[in-house]
This record gives C-alpha cells, structure tokens and sequence, in this order.
C-alpha cells in the first residue's frame, strides 16, 4: 500500500533524511548501534536521541488521530457507528437493539439507499443531520464550535505536559542548587532537632511504600 | 411503617446536626483553647455518639422501607412505583436503590456504616477523627435535608391504594443488580471519608503525614468497591441490554468512571507524600476533587442535565446538590488558603526522567482523562448554552480521543515502576528496558504473524492498529512487572536457598504495598487486552426457522425449536440453539424475550458462552410478525472473558496491598539464618 504523503514525510524525518544534526545519532542509527551512553558522544547526541524519540513518539499519536477506516466494504458499519438512534434509546444506531424500534430501521436504510447512490460521508452527515437535528451525529462535527470539542482536551494535555516540564525543570534547578549550597555549608548537629525528626519518624513511621 | 421511616429519617437528621454543630463547636474551642462551661472534650464525645445514634436512625429508617416492600405496602408512593406483588424476594430487596428517593436512603445509609466504623475507631486518633467525623456529619446533614424534604422515600400515595404496583424496571431485574449498585454507591459515598480526613488534617494543620496512613486503608477499599462497582455495571451492560458491548460511554457511566480517575491518581500521588513529602497540595486537590465528583456525576444524571439510558433515577433534585457542591467548593478552597502554608513541599523533582516525574506524569495523564470525559459529558451543555445547537458527545468521540490517552498511560504503568527514584541514567534505562522493549516487538511480530495487520485488505484498520499497539504494550508492561518479581525473588532465593515460588511470596509478603500494586497493574493488563479484543468482533443476523443455521467464526448454531412460558411475574419466549463446533454439538443455548407483567415492558436475556478466545454472544430479538419465526442476532466477541479476569486479579491485588506487611523481625523469622537477609535495595532490584 502506498503510504500517505504526510507520513512519507514522518518517515523521511524518522529515517535522519532531514533534520538531523551533523555527528548526532539518527533513531535507527542508534537502534542498529545498540543502545548505550557511549554510542551518544555529546550533549548534542543526547538531546537528538531525546528529539527523535519524541518524533516517534508523534509518529505513534500521529497515526492514531489522524487515521480511519476506509475500506468501502466496512463503510457501513463504520457509518451507522457515528449515527444516533433518533427514537430516544441514547444508542449508536448500529446497535439499538429495541425490539419493534422504527426508528433504528428506517435510519439504516436510508444510509444504504444513501451509501448505493454514492453519497460521501459528509453528505451523508449533512443529509441525516438536517433532516433528524444535529443530535443524530454520534460526535460533535469538526467546524465551527464543534471543534472546540476536539481541541480542547488536546489543549489541555498539551499545556499541562509543557507545564510540568517546566514545573520539573525549575524544581530540579532549585535541588541542584540547595545540593551545591548544602555542599559547602558545614553539618549542623543539632540535638534537638535530631530528636525532633526522630519522633516525627517514630509517629508518622513509614514503611517506605512503594 | 411508613410514619416510623419518617420519624426515623427526622431522628437522623436532628442527631447528624448535633454531631455536626456541636463537633464544631467543641473543636473551635479546642483550637482556640477558650475557657467554656463544658469540657470541649465531653462536647465532642456527645457529637460523635450522636453521630452513632444517627447511623442507628438512619438504619431504622431503611429498615422501614425493605419492610414496606416486601409489606407490599403500596400506601407509599415509592413501594407503588418500583414494586409489585410478584416481584421475587431479592429483587425487591434491590428496590431500595432502584428509584431516586431510595438510592438517596441507600446513600445516607453508607455514610452513616461509614461514618459508624470511623467513629468505633477513633481513638486511633481522637483530634483528627473529631475533625473527620463533624465533616462527615456536615455531609449527613445535606443527605438527610434532602431525604426529609425534597425526595422523601416514605411519601404517602394520593387517593386510592391500587391492589399492585408498577414493578421494578426490568433491566434491574437482573442478579447482578442486586450487588452492582450497592458496590457502586460503597465507592461513590466511601470518598467521602478521605476527603473528610484531607480537609480536617488541613483544617487542624496535622502534622506529619500520619493522616494519609489512616486513610490509604478508606482509601483503597472504597477504590476497590468503586472498581468492583464499575465492573460489575459493565459485566450488567453487557448481560442485560443485548447490544454486544459493555460500555457504551453513557453520561453515567462517565460518572462513576471520573471519579475512579482521580482516585486512582490520588492512590499514586500519595506514594509522593509519603514517602519524599512532595506534592502535598496537589493530594489534597486530587481528593477534593474526586469527592466533588461524585456529587457532579449524581447532579448531573439526577438532575436531567444530561440524557442517559439510566433514565429510572432521574428527578429535580438538582438545585440540592449544586448548592451543596457549591458550599463543599467554597470550604475547600477557603481552607486551603487559609491553611496553604500547611502544605509547602519538603523536596522537590530532581529529574525529568525518574521514579518521582513518572507519578506526575501518571496524575497528568489520569486527569487528562478525567477531562476528556467530563468535557464529553458535558459539552452537549455547553454547545446548547453558546451557540443554541445541542450535540451528541458519543462513543466515536471518546473512542477517538480516550483511547490513545489510555494506552499512554499503560505504558506508563509500565515504564513508572522500572525508573529509579531521584535520577536516571541511560545505563539504567537500557538495563530494565531491554526485556520490555524485547516484548514488545516481538508481540507485533506475532500479530502480523497471526494475521492482525492494521493494513489488511488495502485499507488501514483503526481497530487492528488499536489492538496491535494494546497488545504490544500490555506484554511490555506484563514483562517488566513480571522481571520485577523475578529480580526480588532471585535475590530472596539466592539468599534463602528456597523455590522461587516461595521467594516470591516472601517479597510480596515483605512489601505488600509494592507488590500487590503490581499485582493491580498485571489486572489491569489483563482487562486492556480483554478491551483490545473488541477490535475484531464480529456479528450475524438472521431469522431462523426450525433446522436453519447460523455461522459465525468456527460455530454453527441450529434452530431445534422456539416456546414460551411464563410465571407471575413475566411471560417468555426463547429459541433453542444447538452450538456445533467442527461437525459436533458442543452445547445448547436459550437466549429469551420476556414481558414483565407489571410494567408491560419487554427484556432481552442474552444467552452467554464464555471461554477464554471469545463470548459467543446469542440474542433472541423477537419474531417476525409476517412469518412469526425468531429472529436472532450472534455476536463472537473476542477476548471478553480477560476483563473479568482481569478484575479477579486486579482485586486479589487490593486485597495483598492491603495486607500489612511483614516486620523485619518477622521477615527474619521466616529467613533461615544459615545466610544473611537480604537488604532492602536488594529486595527492591537495586533501584
């Protein structure tokens, strides 16, 4: 099967074609070299190692959003699992199952009279939404303020990923400079405070966990 | 009886006030150290056995209402709608949940066991049960308002008493209904007790961390019943309503699911507190939050926001709990910016890549989901408020966004637990990875070996290329939890000269916590490869007249004759299948149509042959009226059986992490000591 144009690009990106730094490793290079600190000979090797891993990574989420099925074969099941029963049952209309539903029967038949006159997907969404309402969409459509739909929880996981990194990053900066501070000032042996923290051991007493 | 559930409903709800007010009360001059009349203590003593008094009403109370039930005393409103004469005993002892007023009654009543057993125990820390109990009795307080005067469960009928009554719906007539619900509610009201326990020890500046110990006990076993609970709803979805699947991403569902998820994450970030004394504001947010939960989910089914197949507890009760969430909110944040200083991290992150980033990652990941599903659930409201244009939010929806989040977060299931705590090197990496990234190409080989192939036919498969990545990263998950067993049991064995079966449950006995939690992880494994597996079902419709067939996957199912029958509650009728398999008959199956008297409202019964490859899934859907032969529908649903499995697992689990483990002086009774013990970072794999 011929790969689709912008993966073609994911996988010339992924094969090091394009991109990549001079002297640093390319994800493939590095899998057939073996995967160890040594084959990273510089800083600049271990952020590419971390840049292409999160190019596959993309690749991967990539592929899962973008893609779906196709096949003309299973159109219709695909079909009838993005449409609603409009007879109130909260069911995806392949699969209302009520015994005597009217509703559910003639919606399929519509969608075959549909498919076998060559109508496309969006037709036919446009076709059953104006005639039963926008509910009878199993998701929201992707304009207008439906597409707030589906960018907001990627919004979301997005800035909250780039936020922790942030977050991790300062606090690893203040740990590494409380361990320098700490490194230079002398020990303090206090008694007091050494009994202190040993009671606090002794009452809150954990078994180390996890 | 009627008038006594009244009465004791009134009873509850004065003794929850008095536990709430004067608790308050006798803790406010505790912490100021005021000089009062009557000793503070005594006054919080009065507050918590008027506490246990009121679970005792409460009690009564749903006492009163099983015994109208089974009375059949239709005078009462509630007994009229969800009970009838013919109705068998253990359903009609599930009608208490079964309508609005008595899922609230069930709800009080948990809260009041709850409450009970915090309030047998406290002397385990009086000040800080205090506390936690007068929270909880706040929280009595509200469900006893709104069962006193917005959805009484002993409402009298309004003219005449009619000889029977409308009968429980018959999709809760059901075994599992008896038990799922009850589970279900366990969960939902059981956070109640971590979140009293969170606000008090904020409210009380608590120091240490000792609350956390008292309440990972609540904690995990109401996660374990909300999990048992969403399971067993699952396992009643897929037996009852006849459509081939389990879960069909309905506003309810969603609702039980949401609180789950951040439970779920607070279980993690705990761990962080605990054991480093990190992230204490996020813990208290995280169960703020979950208890909040479960209040939207019941506001937002109960009070008809949303539309849900869960139709039969719908009501207008909805105004109660918003204003209720809405002090519980105010409460919450007004202590935490009181008592903010309380709460300042001990360490901090020192990598982006270890042990520690791997939890946050995990909480990041877990309440992503949790607001996909809460943003899913309720944009249909959004969309109808801004732009006048109400949508469905569905299946393909959560299907298209969920997913991917769930296998991220497999994956760090399995990565979280191979990071050493502080820091991480790539040596380390290459060493606990190579076994799981091993597996992991190797089950895709395998995949594409036995034909699972995302490009088959010319066309790409979203469903296979689901499967393939779920089964590719459960067997990489499996193999590290797996060699993380193997590491701490060889060093045991090595050390102790037993059977590595014994070393292994040595380890698991010296760290229960651990490894029970790996044991929650393999359950967990376990029920994504058993969700993985719907990717390749398939079905097949056909009216069948006597000796026709059916074929689906390798069965045969033979049409030997279609009756009915029909006892006092329901009239039936049901086609006999007989499955072969390879030319021989392997077994016999009656899926049914019944049509509840009562109500007059008609049930599939699925009929159900479970093996570990698939569920052969057989629907009766009725007779065609123009040849009067059934018509019945077969699903071949792969892999079904490993999600229950998986649960089994996931609660022997709960159950091992739940047991204390061994002491070091125990631990060495039971190591021989011809040769040294081994030394914790050697039982913890080095790391």
């Amino acid at each position: 099967m011929a790969t689709p144009l912008r993966f073609r690009f994911w996988f010339r990106t992924m094969q090091g074609e394009s991109g990549t730094a001079p002297g640093a490793l390319s994800f493939p290079r590095l899998l057939r070299k073996g995967w160890d600190s040594s084959n990273l000979p510089s800083r600049t090797g271990t952020a590419s190692f971390w840049f292409k891993s999160a190019q596959a990574l993309l690749l991967a989420v990539a592929v899962c959003f973008s893609l779906g099925a196709n096949d003309s074969s299973a159109r219709y099941h695909d079909l009838n699992h993005r449409l609603m029963c409009t007879c109130g049952c909260s069911q995806l209309l392949g699969e209302c199952n009520h015994v005597g539903c009217t509703e559910s029967g003639q919606e399929l038949a519509e969608l075959r009279t549909d498919i076998a006159s060559g109508m496309s997907d969006k037709d036919i969404f446009s076709a059953f939404s104006a005639k039963y309402g926008a509910t009878v969409l199993a998701a929201p459509s992707t304009h207008g303020f439906d597409l707030v739909a589906w960018i907001a929880p990627f919004a979301v996981f997005g800035a909250a990923l780039l936020g922790t990194i942030l977050l991790i990053r300062r606090w690893a900066g203040i740990a590494g400079a409380k361990a320098q501070a700490a490194a230079l000032e002398p020990p303090i042996d206090d008694p007091a405070d050494r009994e202190r923290k040993e009671q606090i051991r002794r009452e809150t007493g954990s078994d180390g966990g996890f | 009886m009627a008038a006594f559930g009244s009465f004791a409903l009134l009873i509850a709800l004065a003794l929850a006030a008095y536990n709430l007010l004067a608790g308050a009360f006798a803790l406010r001059l505790i912490a100021t150290g005021q000089p009062a009349r009557i000793s503070p203590e005594r006054l919080a003593d009065t507050a918590r056995r008027a506490g246990i008094a009121g679970f005792l009403a409460i009690s009564a109370a749903a006492f009163a209402l099983i015994w109208s039930v089974f009375a059949n005393d239709f005078s009462i409103t509630y007994i009229m709608e969800h009970s009838n004469r013919a109705l068998p005993g253990a359903y009609k002892f599930s009608a208490l949940w079964s309508g609005q007023e008595g899922s609230l009654l069930l709800w009080a009543w948990l809260l009041g066991i709850y409450g009970f057993v915090l309030r047998l125990t406290h002397k385990k820390d009086v000040k800080l049960y205090a506390y936690a109990g007068t929270i909880l009795a706040g929280i009595q307080v509200f469900f006893l308002l709104v069962l006193n005067f917005a959805a009484p469960p002993f409402a009298l009928l309004k003219g005449a008493i009619p000889d029977d009554g409308n009968g429980l719906n018959p999709l809760l007539q059901y075994p599992e209904m008896v038990i799922h619900p009850p589970m279900l509610y366990l969960g939902y009201v059981g956070f109640s007790v971590p979140f009293c326990f969170a606000l008090g020890a904020l409210m009380m500046r608590y120091p240490g961390e000792k609350w956390i110990k008292v309440t990972r006990v609540w904690t995990l076993v109401t996660w374990l019943f909300l999990t048992a609970g969403i399971f067993l709803g699952m396992h009643w979805a897929y037996a009852v309503l006849g459509w081939g699947g389990y879960w069909g991403w309905d506003p309810v569902e969603n609702a039980s699911f949401m609180p789950w998820l951040t439970g779920t994450a607070f279980l993690h970030s705990v761990m962080m507190q605990e054991k480093k004394g990190m992230m204490k504001s996020w813990n208290v947010w995280l169960i703020f939050s979950t208890f909040l939960l479960t209040l939207l989910g019941t506001l937002l089914t109960r009070a008809g926001l949303v539309s849900s197949v869960h139709a039969f507890a719908q009501s207008s009760i909805g105004t109660w709990f918003m204003v209720f969430m809405g002090i519980v909110l105010a409460v919450c944040i007004f202590t935490f910016i009181l008592q903010h200083s309380h709460l300042k991290s001990e360490q901090h992150m020192e990598s982006l890549v270890s042990r520690e980033s791997s939890f946050l990652f995990n909480n990041l990941v877990l309440l992503t989901a949790c607001f996909v599903i809460l943003w899913g659930t309720l944009f249909p409201i959004l969309s109808e408020y801004v732009v006048g244009n109400k949508v469905t939010v569905g299946a393909p929806f959560y299907n298209r966004v969920a997913i991917p989040i769930g296998l991220f977060l497999l994956f760090l299931t399995g990565v979280g637990p191979l990071l050493p705590w502080r820091n991480t090197s790539l040596k380390s990496i290459k060493r606990n990875f190579v076994l799981p990234v091993i597996a992991l190409w190797a089950t895709v080989i395998v995949c594409f070996a036995v034909g699972v192939n995302p490009w088959k036919g010319g066309a790409f498969s979203t469903g296979d290329f689901y499967a393939i990545v779920s089964f590719a990263v459960s067997a990489a998950v499996m193999t590290a939890i797996l060699s993380e067993f193997l590491r701490g049991a060889g060093v045991i064995s090595r050390q102790t000269g037993r059977n590595l079966f014994y070393a292994t449950w040595l380890l698991t006995r010296r760290n229960t916590r651990r490894y029970g939690g790996y044991i929650i992880h393999i359950g967990v494994v376990i029920v994504v490869v058993g969700l993985a597996g719907a990717a390749f079902n398939q079905n097949q419709e056909s009216e069948l007249a006597l000796n026709d067939k059916l074929i689906i996957g390798p069965y045969t199912l033979v049409q030997v004759g279609a009756t009915q029958d029909s006892n006092d509650n329901y009239n039936s009728e049901y086609a006999m299948l007989d499955v072969y398999r390879d030319g021989k008959k392997q077994f016999q199956m009656t899926p049914e149509k019944r049509v509840y008297l009562a109500s007059n409202q008609p049930q599939t019964m699925v009929a159900i042959h479970s093996t570990p490859e698939w569920d052969l899934y057989v629907v009766y859907e009725g007779t065609n009226p123009d040849t009067s032969q059934p018509i019945i529908k077969a699903y071949l649903n792969p892999l079904v059986g490993w999600i229950w499995a998986g649960l089994v697992i996931l609660v022997f689990g709960t159950f091992v992490a739940l047991v204390p483990s061994l002491t070091p002086a125990t631990a060495a009774l039971r190591v021989p000591a011809t040769r040294p013990a081994p030394t914790e970072p050697e039982l913890k794999g080095g790391l």
